[in-house]
């Protein structure tokens, strides 16, 4: 048997690739693809798709895969598996802040369960549902490697630890009135 | 890991031998040992998905899969020990779990591998109490049909996708639990190899679409075929159901098809059983074509064939008809004193008729083109035209080698060509003659001026070790055939690699080999017989507005001789211009050999019953041939025919070398406006035209006027809107199609589609307007 | 003593500079290195005599993985570091990313040394943007100082470091399937072998350590093998960072010698918080088989004691679990993880880990059968060996140690329909 290893193969390569993205999105994408072999554009599909997402308030779509798909020479359902397989994308509209909580068993011990209620009850939604003015989408998560500071989530880039419902209360206070990231 | 060595394994106790850097499974397979397998597939990369493959193997602490496990030397393996068992038996009870238990409904049921292994490995009785999983499934078009709450996860069709179809269309999405095999965004698969990944699924979860509820397969006969659709002759399975052909599948033969078919021999049969399927033997009478008896419609056959004067009878043949079909016929022509006979009805350039090649072929064996290091493709679109060559000449790009063209359109490929020069058709000789000249060989005459591009093509040519120069059916359609062929001749000489040639349908080579093909000097070329006319022509399986080059030119020779017609089909020609009609048996329904284009002659028997009381046609040619009073016509099988042919053939002798070439000055010339024939992979033969599955995936002929957007607004067109195409005589409104596949001042508009025969040849001058 | 290796830094305001770490003894081992022109064999010679075991939790020895490469095949080799830290319970490679990056990044460029490798991949955990941006920024600084990049510190010798972000799947901090994923693939482990010495990151020989492992190579190099060996015991060579989670009063990272006992790890956490006894310890993330308070107690944290037990030492991650705490519902807390974590490429796993769950869900909400705890102890044993990567076992190994640890306790659930710990 011979080992292969190789990029994804696309016979049809798209030439205008300025037209797919803003000249912003393509540098960051660009400084991806430059960490990785030249044949391996692909290596920045993660990348890209997280640029393309935040660009994107959040999410992404078919389109935007595809445009991926397109600027790294790979064929559209190899962008597709990755995106559906990492729980990071976000495949339909969130809100403009997700909260992403764990639950998991350090964070379950110390209480998750009080913190998710809290959530809950203020927000007025469930695990994985957005408010209704698009604010907030509480997601439910598996272990953030925070577990020292458990309970915790995190919104954007940022870790919330040793949560209690006050915390919570005065951090969706300050997310509340800084109206989006 | 020193090379050709062999070492030896234990297996079950039996000691095996094997190569170094085999997986244990290939070599049980080898042996005859048989290890349950659901993802494993000899021509896919290794998975080691399904874990169904395990087995104790000596010192390994946990059962190891036989499809991922190297041997070793001295390796001692247990395929059915305790552990062995226990370990399989665990992999089909998950397996089972979520499989929903809908086999009498599924139309895998009785050919079902999971069925099959679960019957020696599975349990009576699940344990399993939870709902099972159900998964939505997408439309992936009119070939395979999708029920994906069966899959198991093999993802052999993906591979297949990746590595053998070049093109990944199906994928895995999701994870877990929740990974779906599938397009993700419903879409039809676009491949023309799709249709293998029926096959390929253990499970009813692709299956094929036309047969969806059908048959059962225990309800099913099985017979052996040759494939009638491309030069490759691939091996079938015909399967019947009272007497009628169900579905065909591919028969391995590693020389020929490997284990794969393409879509266009796979699911052309639906064409055999279409309301113009021809029942009855009909003779013109009062203008009419009316039903007759076989007795009454052979004598007038015959009477006609002795009527006339021999130098005005003249008989085009298909070039799909078996060699058996050929040779009667040729019998039959020759022995009434006529040499006026061609199964080359898509060349219209037969002005190098004096230097053919006695016998045209690929050039290469189909296994050697996978180790070319350069090839050049000049008008084709190898990939719909001959798919298994085209997925054999992949190989060699993706061992390293490139692959080039010279096309009137810019076809796409599954894999990435090196080098391409797109034109109009005018060009295409010149842009031949410039790597001629860059590789300082002869360029017939003429002005060649090489560029760098044709000195790349000419350059990976030269340091080829292995190379080809192939002739696709797009050049032997050109107007200036025999002036690319002496170029391609030229180029192949000065860089010592091999001239192919692909000829057309199932069975060119035998075409030439039979003498399906005038004599030189003796008789009248398809060219000669327009030009000059005859008083009666015969047809055998062609129908003339479609499989014809100049549809124009081809009514003119119809409507003034009489025409006798064997044929499967009754076209709207045949009604109008035939005299005689004789309903003969297509080739899943009758017996005979082709010869593909690597010279293997391949014999069949007949699978299913012909239709209404259509008769083999190589039948018929003998009574023909009786009533004519002919001698030798006494053959009591195909058998005896084939025999007979190949005793006329003698040894078989494949050869492309041109003897004594002249050049001649291109008849193409530059125009405002050409147009680009060819002829859809789906619209070759009478079958495939008529297969309404093939008609409506992707590559099914979209009726239209195919122009770029920048010939489009020259011409003040947009797209969508009607236009009227002007070519001689004829005209042909379509809406208009932007294309940026078609070069500049072009228009693509093939032969063999529906609005073709009111045109003339597939290349020349024509006008485009606003209808 | 505490804090020696990889938190060496921690004690110093801005621990993650540059020049923080130098005045600790940072890059000192590779200037030793090049200007000594130090063999790769020597190197590898006193990585293996320091006793350093993969710190990601398979424990292999770090020496030996790194003998394994063909130093001189012609062509690309890469060393890759694993921080794509997931395990629930662990979160220590966070730590050394956010507080001494460089000791990672002088670990790394050690190791490309030592293999022979042309450049490095730091695969980062997606959510980690904090600890991202500290690497990134040593890489950085590192790059400015001439000690990454072309020609370092004009020895000749030449590497670069890059990072890879994750996006979320557990599965993809094994070695293989985080190969995939930097390839740009899902992150679906491969079968081995090939090993990834061997065919490794696109195709070419690559060496896969984890963070800490990685990390601790520049102290093992600056101090000599048997200093580090010496820290820890048989076995157990050097220190290990040790992240302590659950009702403590001073949870977080400790990094302390191998060979420590259980005990007083838990008193340096700061020990029980008041009302809650301790009941049980998983002691090596969640895979790990739980043990019971009264084994823990006994119990010193290096691998041999803790697998002579029954358990594994495993990424260091040790999960305090109080008397509060349903053993029942933490088990199907876990269970779901590795079914949301499957990859779902082998059967086993794919189609075991949701059967599991479904099952122990079922208990906990009081609808448990009498048999389903032989079937659950059933169902482990065909996953177990049976999958292409150890998710399969991590994922079955939980479930047999917890009903065989609490069987009362999942009995008491199907018999009464509610939990004994109070509650429902």
């Amino acid at each position: 048997m011979t080992l292969r290893c190789e990029p994804w193969a696309r016979a049809d390569k798209r030439a205008d690739k300025e037209s797919l993205f803003s000249p912003q999105v393509r540098a960051e994408i660009d400084q991806w693809i430059a960490k990785y072999p030249d044949e391996w554009k692909q290596s920045a599909v993660m990348a890209a798709l997280r640029i393309v997402q935040d660009d994107n308030g959040g999410y992404l779509t078919e389109e935007l895969m595809n445009k991926v798909a397109d600027y790294l020479d790979m064929p559209p359902i190899a962008v597709y598996e990755v995106a559906t397989f990492y729980s990071m994308y976000e495949l339909s509209k969130v809100g403009t802040h997700k909260i992403c909580v764990c639950t998991n068993v350090s964070c379950m011990i110390c209480g998750s369960e009080n913190i998710v209620d809290h959530l809950e009850k203020r927000l007025g939604i469930k695990l994985g549902q957005t408010t209704e003015d698009g604010k907030f989408t509480l997601k439910e998560v598996e272990c953030l490697g925070a577990c020292g500071g458990a309970p915790m989530f995190q919104i954007g880039r940022q870790y919330y630890e040793n949560l209690t419902p006050e915390l919570v209360d005065s951090i969706l206070d300050s997310l509340e009135q800084d109206n989006g990231e | 890991m020193s090379e050709q060595q062999t070492i030896t394994i234990e297996v079950d106790g039996k000691k095996l031998e094997a190569a170094p850097g085999q997986m244990l499974i290939e070599v049980t397979d080898a042996a005859g040992i048989t290890v349950p397998r659901f993802c494993y597939h000899k021509k896919l990369s290794v998975a080691a998905n399904c874990r169904m493959c395990l087995v104790e193997v000596e010192n390994a602490p946990k059962p190891l899969p036989a499809c991922a496990t190297p041997v070793a030397d001295g390796m001692k393996a247990w395929t059915c020990s305790p552990l062995a068992r226990q370990a399989q038996k665990g992999t089909m009870e998950f397996l089972l779990i979520n499989h929903p238990l809908d086999c009498p409904i599924c139309d895998q049921g009785g050919e079902c591998e999971l069925q099959d292994v679960a019957m020696g490995f599975g349990e009576g009785v699940s344990r399993f109490s939870e709902g099972k999983r159900v998964v939505a499934s997408h439309d992936i078009g009119p070939l395979i049909a999708t029920d994906m709450t069966r899959c198991i996860h093999c993802t052999r069709c993906v591979r297949f996708g990746d590595e053998i179809a070049g093109i990944r269309e199906l994928g895995a999405t999701g994870r877990g639990e929740h990974m779906k095999i599938g397009v993700y965004v419903e879409r039809s698969v676009s491949s023309e190899l799709s249709g293998n990944v029926i096959d390929l699924c253990p499970v009813g979860a692709l299956t094929s679409k036309p047969f969806r509820y059908r048959a059962r397969a225990w309800e099913l006969t099985q017979y052996d075929s040759v494939a009638a659709h491309d030069g490759v002759g691939s091996n079938i399975h015909v399967h019947v159901r009272n007497h009628q052909v169900m579905r065909v599948v591919p028969k391995d033969n590693e020389a020929v098809n490997e284990t794969w078919i393409s879509d266009r021999d796979r699911f052309s049969y639906q064409g055999l059983y279409t309301d113009d399927r021809l029942q009855k033997p009909m003779l013109r009478q009062d203008g009419q074509l009316r039903e007759v008896e076989w007795q009454q419609a052979l004598l007038e056959g015959a009477a006609l064939l002795k009527s006339v004067d021999p130098a005005r009878l003249g008989a085009l043949v298909s070039p799909s008809a078996t060699l058996e079909e050929m040779h009667l016929l040729q019998k039959l022509l020759r022995g009434l004193g006529s040499n006026n006979i061609d199964h080359r009805l898509r060349q219209t350039d037969f002005r190098g008729d004096a230097a053919n090649p006695a016998t045209p072929w690929l050039g290469q064996r189909f296994a050697d083109l996978e180790n070319n290091q350069a090839v050049l493709l000049v008008g084709s679109w190898l990939r719909k035209d001959q798919p298994l060559l085209n997925h054999r000449l992949r190989k060699s790009v993706l061992a390293g080698g490139q692959v080039m063209a010279i096309n009137p359109l810019d076809y796409d490929f599954n894999y990435s060509l090196s080098n391409k020069l797109i034109g109009a058709p005018a060009d295409m000789v010149g842009h031949l003659a410039a790597v001629a000249a860059a590789l300082g060989a002869d360029t017939a005459g003429v002005n060649a001026n090489a560029e760098a591009a044709h000195q790349a093509i000419a350059d990976a040519l030269k340091a080829a070790g292995k190379g080809l120069v192939l002739l696709g059916s797009v050049a032997q359609m050109h107007p200036d055939y025999s002036l690319l062929r002496l170029l391609a001749n030229n180029i192949a000489q000065a860089a010592h690699v091999d001239l192919g040639f692909v000829g057309e349908g199932a069975n060119s080579t035998g075409g030439w080999l039979a003498g399906a093909v005038p004599k030189a000097g003796e008789g009248l070329s398809f060219a000669g017989m327009l030009e000059q006319g005859l008083d009666a022509c015969v047809l055998l399986n062609v129908e003339p507005e479609f499989d014809t080059a100049n549809p124009a030119a081809m009514a003119g020779l119809l409507n003034a001789s009489k025409v006798l017609a064997l044929t499967t089909h009754l076209s709207p020609w045949l009604l109008e211009y035939a005299d005689l009609v004789l309903p003969v048996a297509a080739t899943p329904e009758t017996s005979g050999s082709f010869v593909n284009l690597q010279g293997d002659v391949q014999s069949f028997n007949g699978a299913a019953r012909p239709a209404g009381e259509a008769r083999p046609a190589w039948k018929v040619l003998r009574v023909l041939g009786n009533l004519a009073d002919l001698e030798a016509f006494d053959h009591e099988s195909s058998r005896d025919v084939l025999e007979e042919a190949l005793q006329s053939i003698g040894e078989i002798k494949l050869d492309n070398s041109l003897s004594n070439a002249q050049a001649v000055t291109a008849r193409l010339v530059s125009a405002d406006l050409q147009r680009i024939g060819g002829v859809p992979l789906y619209s070759v033969d009478m079958l495939a035209r008529r297969s309404g599955a093939l008609q409506h995936t992707p590559d099914g002929w979209k009726a239209g006027l195919y122009v770029c957007a920048d010939t489009a607004s020259q011409l003040g067109l947009v797209e969508g809107s009607s236009a009227v195409l002007r070519q001689g005589d004829g005209e042909l409104t379509l809406p208009l199609v932007v294309d940026d596949r078609v070069p500049g001042n072009c228009v693509w508009m093939p032969t063999g589609v529906p609005g073709s025969e009111l045109l003339g040849e597939g290349f020349g001058t024509v006008s485009l307007e606003k209808a | 003593m505490a804090n020696e290796v990889c938190l060496r830094t921690l004690h110093l305001d801005r621990s993650w500079l540059l020049s923080t770490y130098e005045s600790e003894g940072g890059y000192e081992a590779l200037r030793k290195i090049l200007k000594e022109k130090i063999s790769q064999e020597d190197i590898i010679e006193t990585v293996k005599t320091s006793g350093l075991r993969g710190r990601g939790g398979a424990g292999f020895p770090t020496g030996l993985k790194w003998s394994f490469i063909n130093r001189s095949a012609a062509g690309d080799k890469y060393i890759v570091c694993n921080s794509d830290e997931g395990e629930p319970g662990t979160f220590k490679d966070r730590d050394i990313l956010r507080y001494n990056p460089h000791a990672l990044v002088e670990g790394m460029i050690i190791a490309g040394y030592a293999t022979g490798s042309t450049a490095g991949y730091n695969y980062i955990r997606g959510e980690f943007w904090e600890p991202y941006e500290r690497f990134e920024a040593a890489l950085q600084e590192a790059r400015e100082a001439g000690l990454l990049g072309e020609n370092i510190l004009g020895s000749g010798f030449s590497f670069d470091i890059h990072a890879h972000l994750g996006a979320g799947a557990y599965v993809c901090g094994e070695e293989t399937a985080l190969l995939e994923s930097i390839e740009g693939k899902k992150g679906q482990p491969r079968f081995k072998p090939p090993f990834p010495a061997m065919f490794g990151l696109y195709g070419r020989p690559t060496i896969i350590n984890n963070t800490e492992s990685l990390a601790s190579i520049p102290d093992i190099i600056r101090q000599g093998g048997e200093w580090f060996r010496d820290i820890g015991v048989e076995n157990s060579g050097g220190s290990k960072l040790f992240s302590i989670s659950g009702n403590i009063n001073n949870p977080g990272v400790f990094e302390i010698p191998m060979g420590t006992p259980f005990s007083e790890l838990l008193e340096m956490a700061g020990g029980m918080k008041d009302g809650y006894n301790l009941k049980a310890v998983i002691p090596g993330g969640s895979s790990s088989p739980v043990l019971p308070a009264e084994v823990m107690m006994d119990l010193t944290m290096d691998y041999d004691a803790i697998a002579k037990a029954g358990s594994m030492l495993g990424s260091g991650a040790v999960i305090v679990i109080d008397d509060r705490q349903c053993m029942v519902k933490l088990l199907d807390r876990i269970s779901y993880f590795y079914y949301e974590e499957s990859c779902g490429q082998c059967t086993p796993c794919r189609e075991g880990t949701g059967w599991m769950h479904r099952v122990i869900h079922r208990i906990e909400q009081g609808q448990g059968r009498q048999e389903d705890m032989d079937l659950l102890n059933d169902v482990t044993k065909r996953i177990m060996g049976r999958t292409i990567c150890a998710l399969g076992d991590a994922a079955a190994m939980p479930v047999a140690a917890f009903i065989k640890h609490f069987r009362e306790e999942f009995q008491y659930h199907i018999d009464h329909k509610q939990c004994m710990v109070g509650g429902r």
